[in-house]
Order: C-alpha cells, then sequence, then structure tokens
C-alpha cells in the first residue's frame, strides 16, 4: 500500500500495528505457558504468567490511548479507519485471552502437587496446540493480508470446540470413576473451557481483521461444535 | 408465531439498509464534456442528482468537480472559451437546449460561492433582489415575506431581524455566507449548487451551514463541492469522486468513506495521493 502523504501518519498507524503483534505475540505465549504450567505443576511459572498479564493490559491500555489520539488527530478514513477500529477490537479479544490464560495459571495451585494425572489431562494438551496453532495462523494471515487464510481459519475453530466436547466426556467418565478425581477435574474441566473461550476469541479476531482488510463482514453463521451444553452421560 | 429463517432475516435487515426512500432524479449528467479552448478539462462524466438528497464532488485541485457543477447551471457559458458537450438534464429537459432562458434557469438552479459575496447594498435588498427581477412579489408585503422566510430558512433571519436596511457586508463571514444562501432562496430554486461554500468559514460558522445545508434538503436538491473530506462525509449521502477530469466513482457516501471501490478514491480519501 502507498504512503500517506503525512508521514507520520504511517508512523501512527505502525504503532498501533506493532502493538497489535506484540500482544499476539504475548497471547500466544501465555496460553502455551500457562498449559506447560498446569501439566507440570509448576507454580513458578503460574505466578510469571500471572504477572504477563499485566504487561497485557498496559500494552492494551498503550494500544487505546494511541487510536484514540491518531483518531482525533488525523480523522481515518476507509481503510485507515478500519485498521484503527479493527486494532481496538482485537486489542480487546487479546487482551481477554490473556485473563483466560491467567486463569488457567492460577489454578495451578489449586489442583496441587502430583493431582494431575497424565491421563486426565491429554486431551487439555492437544487442545491447547490447537488453539496456539489458531493464534499463530490468524496473526500471520492478517500480517500477510490474506483473508481467504482468516475465512478458512476461523472455520477452524470447531475442531476445538469437537475437542472440548470430548475432553467434557473425558472429564465426567474420570469423574464418574472415582470420586478423589473430582477435584482436580472440576479444575481441568475450568481450563478446557478457557482454552475453548479462547478459540472463540481467536475467531473473533480473524472476523476483525477479515474486515479490516476487505471492508466487508463475514457471514455471520460459523459451525459451532460446542456440545456440552447438552450433554449427559448415561447413567 | 412467525418465526423467521436466518436467511430471511439476513435479507429483511439487507433491505433496510440500502432502502431507497427517495430515488426520483432531479438533474442528469451523459457523456459530459468540457473544453476551454482546445484543453479538455472533463471527460464522458455519467453523472445522476438524486432528488432532495445533498451530493458532494470530491478530488484533488484541478480534477473537475468544480467544472462540472458549474456546467449544472451554464454557469462555463460565462467564460469564452469554455464549450460543452454531451447532455445534461434537469427534470428530463436539456437545460443546454437553445430555446432555454439562463436567466430562467439559473433561478431553478442556485449558486453559493466559495467566498461570501453579498451585494454591496443592505441584507433586504441583497434578498429582495431576485424575487424583484424575477417578478416573483406583487406586492411590498409580499416581498418583506419572501425576504423573511428565506432568511429565516438560511438560519439567518434571528440574527439579523433588527438590521435588515443595514449592509449585508458588514455581517461576519459565516453569516455572509448565510445571506448568500438565503438570496439563493429567495427565488424558490429546485436545485442548489454550492462550491466549497465553508472554505473561508471558521468552523463554528461552518457547523452552521452545515446544519443548515441538512435542513434544506428537504425542500431542495444539493450539490456540493467541497475540499474537507469529514465535511463530505457529514453533509452528503451521495458522494462523486473526480480525478485528472473523470469521475472515478460515485456511490453511497456512507460506503465511499469506509469502503471505497477505486484504488484512487481510497487514496484520496486517506490522503495518499501523490
Amino acid at each position: 500500500m502507498r504512503e500517506h502523504t503525512v508521514a507520520s501518519f504511517d508512523q501512527d498507524l505502525e504503532q498501533i500495528d506493532r502493538l497489535i503483534h506484540e500482544m499476539a505475540d504475548l497471547a500466544g505465549s501465555m496460553v502455551a505457558a500457562s498449559i506447560r504450567a498446569l501439566l507440570h505443576t509448576d507454580a513458578a511459572a503460574a505466578q510469571r504468567i500471572v504477572s504477563e498479564d499485566a504487561v497485557m493490559d498496559a500494552k492494551q491500555r498503550e494500544l487505546d490511548d494511541r487510536a484514540i489520539t491518531l483518531i482525533a488527530k488525523r480523522q481515518p478514513m476507509a481503510q485507515d479507519l478500519r485498521a484503527v477500529l479493527g486494532a481496538i477490537r482485537m486489542a480487546g479479544d487479546l487482551e481477554r485471552i490473556g485473563d483466560l490464560a491467567k486463569n488457567v495459571a492460577k489454578r495451578v495451585g489449586a489442583i496441587g502437587e502430583g493431582a494431575t494425572p497424565r491421563g486426565l489431562s491429554h486431551g487439555i494438551d492437544d487442545m491447547a496446540t490447537l488453539v496456539n496453532a489458531q493464534i499463530g495462523g490468524v496473526i500471520a494471515a492478517y500480517t500477510g493480508r490474506k483473508p481467504d487464510e482468516l475465512d478458512r481459519l476461523r472455520a477452524e475453530d470447531e475442531k476445538i470446540d469437537l475437542k472440548y466436547t470430548s475432553v467434557f466426556r473425558e472429564l465426567l467418565t474420570y469423574m464418574m470413576e472415582d470420586p478423589r478425581n473430582i477435584t482436580a477435574c472440576t479444575h481441568l474441566l475450568f481450563c478446557a473451557k478457557n482454552l475453548e473461550r479462547i478459540g472463540d476469541h481467536v475467531t473473533n479476531i480473524a472476523e476483525n481483521a477479515y474486515y479490516v482488510l476487505t471492508g466487508a463482514q463475514l457471514p455471520a453463521n460459523r459451525p459451532k461444535l460446542d456440545e456440552t451444553a447438552t450433554t449427559v452421560l448415561a447413567e | 408465531m412467525n418465526i423467521m429463517t436466518e436467511q430471511k432475516l439476513e435479507q429483511a435487515v439487507g433491505a433496510s439498509m440500502t432502502a431507497k426512500t427517495n430515488e426520483v432524479i432531479k438533474m442528469q449528467g451523459r457523456k459530459v464534456g468540457v473544453f476551454y479552448g482546445e484543453k479538455q478539462a472533463l471527460f464522458d462524466v455519467e453523472l445522476d442528482i438524486r432528488q432532495n438528497q445533498v451530493t458532494a464532488l470530491i478530488g484533488p485541485s484541478g480534477c473537475g468537480k468544480s467544472t462540472f457543477l458549474r456546467c449544472l447551471n451554464r454557469m462555463n457559458d460565462t467564460i469564452d472559451s469554455a464549450r460543452v458537450t454531451g447532455k445534461i438534464t434537469l427534470d428530463g429537459e436539456d437545460v443546454y437546449d437553445p430555446k432555454i432562458d439562463v436567466v430562467e434557469l439559473r433561478a431553478r438552479v442556485g449558486m453559493v460561492f466559495q467566498k461570501p459575496n453579498p451585494f454591496p447594498k443592505s441584507i433586504y435588498e441583497n434578498v429582495a433582489y431576485g424575487p424583484k427581477i424575477h417578478g416573483l412579489a406583487r406586492t411590498k408585503a409580499d416581498l418583506d415575506a419572501i425576504v423573511q422566510s428565506s432568511l429565516q430558512k438560511a438560519a439567518l433571519w434571528n440574527e439579523v431581524k433588527d438590521r435588515v436596511h443595514e449592509p449585508g457586508t458588514g455581517l461576519s463571514g459565516g453569516q455572509q455566507q448565510r445571506l448568500c444562501i438565503a438570496r439563493a432562496i429567495a427565488v424558490a430554486p429546485e436545485v442548489i449548487l454550492m462550491d466549497e461554500p465553508c472554505s473561508a468559514l471558521d468552523p463554528i460558522a461552518t457547523a452552521k451551514v452545515e446544519e443548515l445545508i441538512d435542513e434544506l434538503k428537504q425542500n431542495y436538491t444539493i450539490v456540493i463541492v467541497t475540499h474537507s473530506m469529514q465535511q463530505a462525509a457529514r453533509v452528503s449521502q451521495r458522494t462523486a469522486m473526480f480525478h485528472l477530469g473523470y469521475l472515478v466513482e460515485e456511490g453511497a457516501t456512507d460506503k465511499m468513506f469506509t469502503n471505497p471501490d477505486d484504488k484512487r478514491t481510497q487514496d484520496y480519501i486517506t490522503g495518499r495521493f501523490g
């Protein structure tokens, strides 16, 4: 894209773009680290994630300030306007992803030493891998200006939903088998739910990024395969 | 109970967003070209001006937007070397038809200029001049009524009602511009052309004129040339983008300023032009 006649306008937009990338990188690393901390019961790592969330919040505030100032100073139009509003909304989703990762990290202490049997958490590990691939993919497609890729990635969220449904069933089964699993499994269930929510935020980001790049909205409907709201286990 | 399918719902929402309440074409340009001597300034412009809507003409300096505006009431006739080709109609009537009375045409298609240019006469005389020469008022009372209602429509009456016999040139720039608008309104035009009407005004006077444009569109069809993108976005329903004498793109203002189709429009409105 050609440059603005006023060069500092480009710099202002670049600063906002840089913050989105930093927030996305941070969100990705927080999600990966929180699941690692969960699976290895690493309290120190969990603590680090909690403090990283403060960094995330600060970046969001900085982005908000810059976006507001840019709108006031430059009155952006067309793709510039979409980029600024899109950035504000994407930053909101990234900040929420940070919160959810922090929530996973906080549960590390509650589950406790040695109480996370490998078998219980295997599905969560898989979910985290899917979620992280989504975050990376969406940001790469946005940076590379590939709207079709964003459309495809948005649909990919269904894989996370499917995985979540299966983790949900699995954890219910463990709880029925042995009531001593209930504490750990309940916490793991929340962690799985958090990952599923993160997937939804990434979907929002994909939709916003698509709008920024094309000026068109993706169709409102997307397949939803999270069936846990209606899942029961047979007696 | 009637339950809409999602598809139907989407159609309904889509329709309400694009619904046209008023789509009467007031003026129409077909293959309009303008030459100044040998030099062609405008090429094959095809543009519809919709009734009771504000159409903004935008584009960089020298793009032909003012030239096109001036074709609509044959202001280019005043320039000896200017020659207009193609066809421009007002309610389907060719405005360049030799049988057309140009004075009458300009009463129907009034104009407000960039710099407020009141006559060096009283406020009253400025507004009363047009109706007088066009024979729109038979009695003094008629004329008084026209002057008052024109000043009221131009949102100037309250500020000048106690001094209508003072010189128009004694008003502030913003008031002078509204006086010129009142003068244009006084002859009961159907279309008002505005050539950068706010470029010489401060932001408060600009806001007043913009508010006025918004009110005037209920009774008049307005075409405005402006260099302020924000102003075009604020006051108009349709926007036409000119570049190097060509009409690049024309469309609903909401779309033109959020997601224009043409690269040149995009570059121009976002401040990326040459």
